[in-house]
């Protein structure tokens, strides 16, 4: 018995970091999304070195060549050409900059001003905060895509207005989950002593509530970071995000639409690799928030 | 009760405020001058040009002009398309039935095959069905509808050739539109082979549209009827002798299906997104090809009328699942009253 009493004191306690890996790495999903995602970051940030072609380059003698395995294709262009002659593989090495793109900017803009109106809404409540929430809610009426691409005819079709039109359907989201765990952790004893010992406003929203917040806003950067992929590649498909000859996926395949029935491979592929990222960032998501949220750790 | 049915239905002002705000500034923003976009190339002389101005009130200040635009809507006068010079209500309830169909059959779909899928993998917990289920539904959760519409068109329509590849009917049958709704309409018909078109034009499109649904339908039943399944009502159920079959259909399954319900209900938005999508893949004549045609053709009116009435529909339907989740759920009938 007084052995087992000084073994658990003399134990250091885990530390948060390790106990988050310590979840994270029991479940097989969540490690091999995150292998995906590591393995896109790389190619993104190499996508010059690793590709054989330049994305724009167009090859006058190899119009919709198939991929290396069917017959007719060649080791010269793995995956087949598109209608114009371009490398397919090094356009969809090259998209994964766009993909990882949207989602970084989507997350960064509506998580930023997401979480600063959230925490206002919860930390000072009142009319502020039922203006805040009426808005969020109106806005949440809305489907998603149909206010993009409204905000898309507005701003004009392209890229970044595509993002930043994403960017605000998100981000009543990110305000919503940040005001419930905000005004979840006003309640506890620890923000209270520190109130009273005389922290400032900003001092106890920035460095005592905020962080105790930041579990599910992460989760929801992670969902917001998938959905941002697809709902821009979507944009991209419909003619209102990014534009030809940008190698975006969703560009990608509404450009080779009209070739779907000649050439499955210009149209499979941009599609896999939107699903496969995708799919890696919500497994991903999925482990995190297992790890991240305490109801759920036993 | 009654004042929870009251303060909810009240939030249905400031959003349809919301909606129509966003659709008047949607038109004002554009750049270009209404007027010279009515005139066309012929340009149009100073005069007329002003009197045309002060003739549709474009003159006068942005707040006044917002009220009027909300007169005219409460009024049901959406204005006319720029492409067609018919009213955007009248192309809309045209083209409405179309959607409706195809959303109701994606909804169909998604219920009939997520439901139970989500109930079988959370009897059968850890087992080979229930992790083939979640990765289906994660599968499923993460795609990009618009490339699985034209992946089951290359598989379903080009290689095996059992679906057509877009519209909602045969052009062999000239079926007189009665109600606007293809299946009811084909079956008045009468005629040999109508409805087995319609119904062959539409199954593509609604499996495609019910994807994302059966998903979030298969994963929230699971993990409803998981919690259930862990009460002590259903081990008293049990231990009383009851069968697996009425304990898990009839004690479970009636208070797993009241979150089960709200997603259904909450669905509805991502339905008519996804229809904007699936619609242009499969050239679907319904109110979210008619939009997306209207951007491409800058026709102003229309996109204004079909943003105000879809969000209104979305928002109809919202109001109607949270009002019937509150007299579903005792819980929050009782807690609110």
């Amino acid at each position: 018995m007084e052995a087992a009493v000084e073994s658990r004191v003399e134990e250091t306690p885990e530390t948060p970091l390790r106990e988050f890996w310590r979840y994270f790495s029991a479940n097989p999903g969540a490690l091999i999304g995150l292998g995906v995602v590591v393995f896109v970051v790389l190619l993104a940030i190499f996508a010059g070195a690793i590709a054989p072609h330049g994305p724009a380059e167009n090859h006058d003698d190899a119009f919709l060549l198939p991929p290396v395995w069917a017959e007719g294709g060649g080791w010269n262009y793995p995956l087949g050409t598109d209608a114009i002659g371009r490398d397919m593989l090094s356009r969809l090495i090259y998209g994964t900059r766009f993909s990882l793109l949207i989602g970084c900017i989507v997350v960064a803009i509506s998580m930023t001003i997401g979480v600063a109106v959230g925490l206002a809404a919860g930390f000072f409540r009142g009319t502020f905060d039922i203006l805040v929430m009426r808005l969020v809610d109106i806005v949440l009426t809305m489907p998603s895509l149909l206010l993009a691409i409204v905000l898309v005819a507005i701003l004009g079709p392209g890229l970044v207005n595509a993002m930043i039109a994403v960017s605000i359907t998100y981000l009543p989201y990110f305000v919503r989950v940040t005001r419930a765990a905000v005004i979840g952790e006003m309640a506890k004893d620890y923000v209270t002593a520190s109130r009273v010992n005389g922290a400032s406003i900003l001092r106890l929203m920035a460095i005592t509530v905020l962080p105790n917040c930041m579990a599910p806003v992460i989760v929801q950067a992670t969902l917001s970071f998938s959905s941002a992929i697809i709902d821009a590649a979507a944009l991209g498909f419909l003619g209102l995000g990014a534009q030809p000859p940008t190698p975006e996926w969703g560009t990608m395949l509404a450009d080779s639409r009209e070739f779907v029935l000649r050439a499955w491979w210009v149209v499979t592929l941009p599609g896999l690799a939107i699903l496969v990222t995708v799919l890696a960032i919500n497994l991903m998501g999925d482990g995190l928030r297992d790890a991240l949220d305490p109801r759920l750790k036993r | 009760m009654l004042r929870f049915l009251f303060t909810r239905s009240l939030l249905v002002i400031p959003t349809f405020v919301g909606i129509t705000l966003l659709a008047f500034l949607l038109v004002h923003s554009v750049p270009g001058d209404p007027i010279e976009l009515l005139a066309g190339e012929h340009g149009i002389s100073v005069e007329r040009h002003t009197q045309l101005l002060h003739e549709y009130g474009l003159d006068r200040p942005l707040s006044i002009q917002y009220l009027r635009y909300v007169g005219h809507v409460l009024r049901g006068d959406l204005g006319r398309s720029l492409i067609t010079h018919a009213p955007v209500v009248q192309e809309f309830s045209q083209l409405f039935p179309a959607t409706i169909e195809l959303t109701l059959a994606a909804a169909l779909f998604a219920t009939l095959v997520g439901l139970p899928a989500g109930m079988i993998a959370a009897v059968r917990r850890n087992s080979v069905f229930d992790h083939g289920v979640m990765g289906a539904a994660l599968a499923g959760y993460s795609m990009p509808i618009f490339w699985w519409g034209l992946l089951l068109i290359i598989l379903f329509s080009n290689t095996l050739g059992w679906t057509p590849v877009s519209g909602r009917i045969s052009v062999d049958y000239d079926i007189a539109p009665r109600t606007g709704f293809l299946i009811v309409d084909s079956l008045l018909s009468g005629e040999d082979g109508a409805l087995a078109s319609t119904l062959s034009h539409l199954i593509l499109p609604a499996v495609v549209l019910g994807t994302i649904p059966l998903a979030v339908i298969a994963r929230m039943t699971r993990s409803a009827m998981l919690e259930v399944l862990g009460e002590d009502y259903i081990r008293t159920a049990r231990a009383k002798g009851l069968g697996p079959l009425r304990v898990i259909g009839l004690h479970a399954l009636r208070n797993a299906l009241i979150p089960v319900v709200t997603v259904i209900g909450l669905q509805v938005g991502v339905l008519f997104t996804g229809a904007i999508l699936t619609e242009t893949i499969f050239s679907w004549p319904g109110v979210g090809k008619w939009l997306v045609d209207s951007i491409n053709r800058r026709d102003y009116p229309v996109l204004q009328g079909g943003v105000l009435l879809i969000g209104t529909v979305v928002m109809a339907v919202n109001l109607a699942v949270d009002l019937l989740y509150g007299v579903i759920n005792p819980r929050i009938r009782y807690r609110r009253s």
